[in-house]
């Protein structure tokens, strides 16, 4: 019952869960959707153009997406009580937390891997710089948004209007991340610039805040 | 002592409460019983004062020793019954599907059912809720309104099979409003009323087995 | 205690009213700005006295929940609010000052993004104690100040090199490079006016926290001689 352990059983549980129902690909997918159709509209793009902004819109949409998940995983805690039923067990408290974030890490992975060919077709994107560099930022910016993302859902779901909370807490902190995510896309897709910056800050961003959401879990999820 | 806002759950509650004995906690609603057993099972911590169990104040040190069954059935309506007791079997660290199997078997539920269990009767659930709270073998035993709506069949075979747990010599506590269902295999019924506990009564069962450890109050 | 507190109110009042006299006739007008520029003894030291809030605010949570004490949650309550009324002073003024002068109301530079950041972080703070339910609200509460602390420096950072990448008007250049020595002695007797301030309604604020406190904890003393739900 070490921690991997228990992240590892945990995990599989979720994936099983959520492979059953299909909850929060299929609402995360559908959101997602409509946001870049939404925004094909709002913004008519030239290709050349649409090198520039593609950055900033598939982030935005990939944000939105990701708070509908982020908030379904830990609902799934909520229903009968089931948080309890771990929370009375001796499995550390930080296993549960590193489930919950690889998981919602995986859902929001799977769901930029199929969002990505749409966003190319719809805006005609081709990439000056490397591809590699493109998964690098953003896999670490993945993580960043969904390490606190999978921590403020934990914090928001016993408040009122948990919908609202969510993003309200979770957007102001994510400001440099999200910065870095659509900088640094933008400077790859565009060739103009050198992405190396933004991709440690990300690293450091990230290794920050996970250790952060760590150490203060425990204390959140036995707040009672 | 444990606030909720203005409102004081737990007064102060002391005594002793000796091992191998099932206790029937009653009281109105509100008297703090399902607090009390929340305490004990180490998801709420004492406003004021401390609190220890089994010696210890780091509930996590003791967890594997104590078993909890809540008002709500603490188990996932997506899985089965055989998926969501591995689940919890593994929390504890055990990794055996037997174990899972026999705790099926003694609340007399059929582990090779493949349904989920959100298509359980609500009688089924709390049968697989109490084989979840007693799965990993604890010393102790922490029920909360274990018969609520449920079928009087069940009800009946979830007190045998408590009086049965308890005579391999666990500590159990069980709050519930239907004291008569307990007469059988009680030992004791605390009353509890405004957070504290007011009145014990020892019962006198018609006990097969004479327990000569028994202590008059 | 009291009286002390009485004291510090009386002298706070005092310096303010010289440090403004000081502000607005005493400091020499700046020679391209005008009398315009003014503002600026009222907004560095918000922002230095919003800033000195945010700290505490920072401390007051990793000590509740190191400790778990009511003192240490009221200050963080305290301080955080007392915090974000400075921060929403500066980022008014901010503005108000920026227009004449720059003819522009507002630029995306690191200084004020980060500025509006912070107030952002810090509302969202105070909402997430407004919104959360009974003994969770400290815990949770202290949790979201300390990351939004530790998240300042980075978004500080983030924007510099943002900014270095696409550069955009400089605004405010020199607003403490070059300052003639009668405009720096107003602009301190401002800073320490603000930060007084800043103590007594954090003091205030956090007495109020605290009676309200007590009045819930004799509530329910209340109700345990009672025994009356």
């Amino acid at each position: 019952m070490t921690t991997l352990g228990v992240t590892r059983t945990t995990l599989l549980k979720d994936l099983r869960m959520e492979w059953r129902s299909k909850d929060a690909i299929n609402s995360m997918l559908f959101f997602a959707l409509l946001v870049v159709v939404i925004f094909s509209f709002a913004f008519n793009p030239t290709a050349e153009e649409s090198r520039r902004i593609a950055g900033g819109l598939i982030w935005v949409a990939f944000l939105f997406a990701a708070v509908v998940a982020l908030n379904q995983t830990w609902a799934r805690e909520l229903r009968n009580q089931v948080l309890d039923a771990y929370r009375v067990s001796p499995a550390p408290p930080n296993a549960l937390f590193l489930a919950k974030a690889i998981g919602n890490f995986f859902f929001v992975v799977v769901l930029e891997a199929l969002m990505a060919p749409l966003f190319v077709v719809f805006y005609d994107l081709r990439s000056v710089g490397p591809v590699w560099q493109l998964i690098v930022v953003a896999l670490l910016g993945t993580w960043a948004l969904v390490v606190n993302g999978t921590f403020f859902a934990a914090l928001s779901i016993r408040t009122r209007s948990r919908e609202i909370m969510l993003p309200l807490i979770l957007f102001p902190i994510s400001i440099p991340a999200l910065l870095a995510m659509v900088d640094a896309t933008t400077s790859i897709l565009t060739g103009e610039a050198s992405p190396d910056f933004w991709i440690k800050m990300l690293a450091v961003y990230d290794v920050v805040f996970t250790a952060v959401c760590l150490l203060l879990f425990e204390s959140v999820l036995n707040a009672e | 002592m444990k606030f909720f806002g203005r409102f004081a759950a737990i007064r102060g509650i002391s005594g002793s409460f000796a091992p191998g004995r099932l206790y029937v906690v009653l009281g109105d609603n509100g008297a703090g019983k399902s607090t009390l057993l929340r305490m004990v099972a180490g998801l709420m911590e004492p406003s004021q004062g401390t609190f220890t169990l089994l010696g210890t104040n780091n509930h996590r040190e003791v967890a594997h020793r104590v078993g909890y069954m809540g008002h709500a059935p603490l188990l996932y309506d997506e899985l089965s019954g055989m998926e969501n007791l591995r689940y919890f079997a593994g929390l504890y660290g055990l990794n055996d599907d037997d174990v899972c199997r026999k705790a099926m078997q003694m609340v007399g539920l059929d582990p090779d059912l493949s349904r989920r269990i959100g298509q359980y009767s609500q009688g089924m659930r709390q049968r697989l809720s109490l084989a979840r709270a007693v799965l990993h073998d604890p010393e102790l035993i922490l029920l909360d309104e274990p018969f609520s709506n449920v079928d009087m069949h069940s009800a009946r075979e979830m007190a045998a099979v408590l009086g049965r747990i308890r005579d391999k010599g666990k500590t159990i506590f069980v709050v519930t409003h239907q004291a008569a269902l307990m007469e059988g295999v009680a030992d004791e019924f605390v009353h509890m009323a405004a957070g504290q506990v007011v009145a014990r009564e020892e019962v006198v069962r018609k006990a097969a087995i004479p327990n000569a450890e028994w202590t008059p109050r | 205690m009291k009286s002390l507190f009485i004291a510090f109110v009386v002298f706070t009042l005092g310096l303010l009213a010289f440090s403004t006299y000081q502000a607005l006739f005493v400091a020499p007008t700046e020679q391209t700005m005008g009398e315009v520029q003014r503002i600026f003894y009222y907004h560095v030291p918000s922002a230095w006295t919003a800033g000195v809030c945010f700290f505490v605010n920072f401390l007051a949570s990793v000590v509740y929940l190191w400790k778990r004490n009511l003192a240490s949650d009221a200050l963080a309550a305290a301080s955080a609010e007392v915090g974000v009324t400075f921060c929403t002073i500066v980022l008014i003024t901010g503005p108000i000052w920026a227009r004449p002068v720059w003819g522009i109301w507002w630029t995306w530079d690191a200084r004020l993004t980060t500025t509006l950041v912070l107030w952002l972080i810090y509302v969202s703070y105070l909402v997430l104690r407004r919104f959360s339910a009974g003994g969770q609200t400290q815990v949770l509460a202290a949790a979201l100040a300390i990351f939004g602390f530790v998240d300042v420096p980075i978004v500080y950072m983030s924007i510099r090199w943002f900014r270095t990448q696409h550069p955009s008007p400089v605004m405010g250049g020199g607003e403490n490079s070059g300052l003639d020595p009668a405009m720096l002695h107003a602009f301190f007797w401002n800073l320490l006016a603000f930060t007084c301030v800043g103590i007594v309604l954090m003091a205030v604020r956090y007495r109020l926290q605290m009676l309200e406190e007590t009045v819930e904890a004799t509530h329910a003393a209340a109700a345990l001689q009672g025994g009356a739900q």
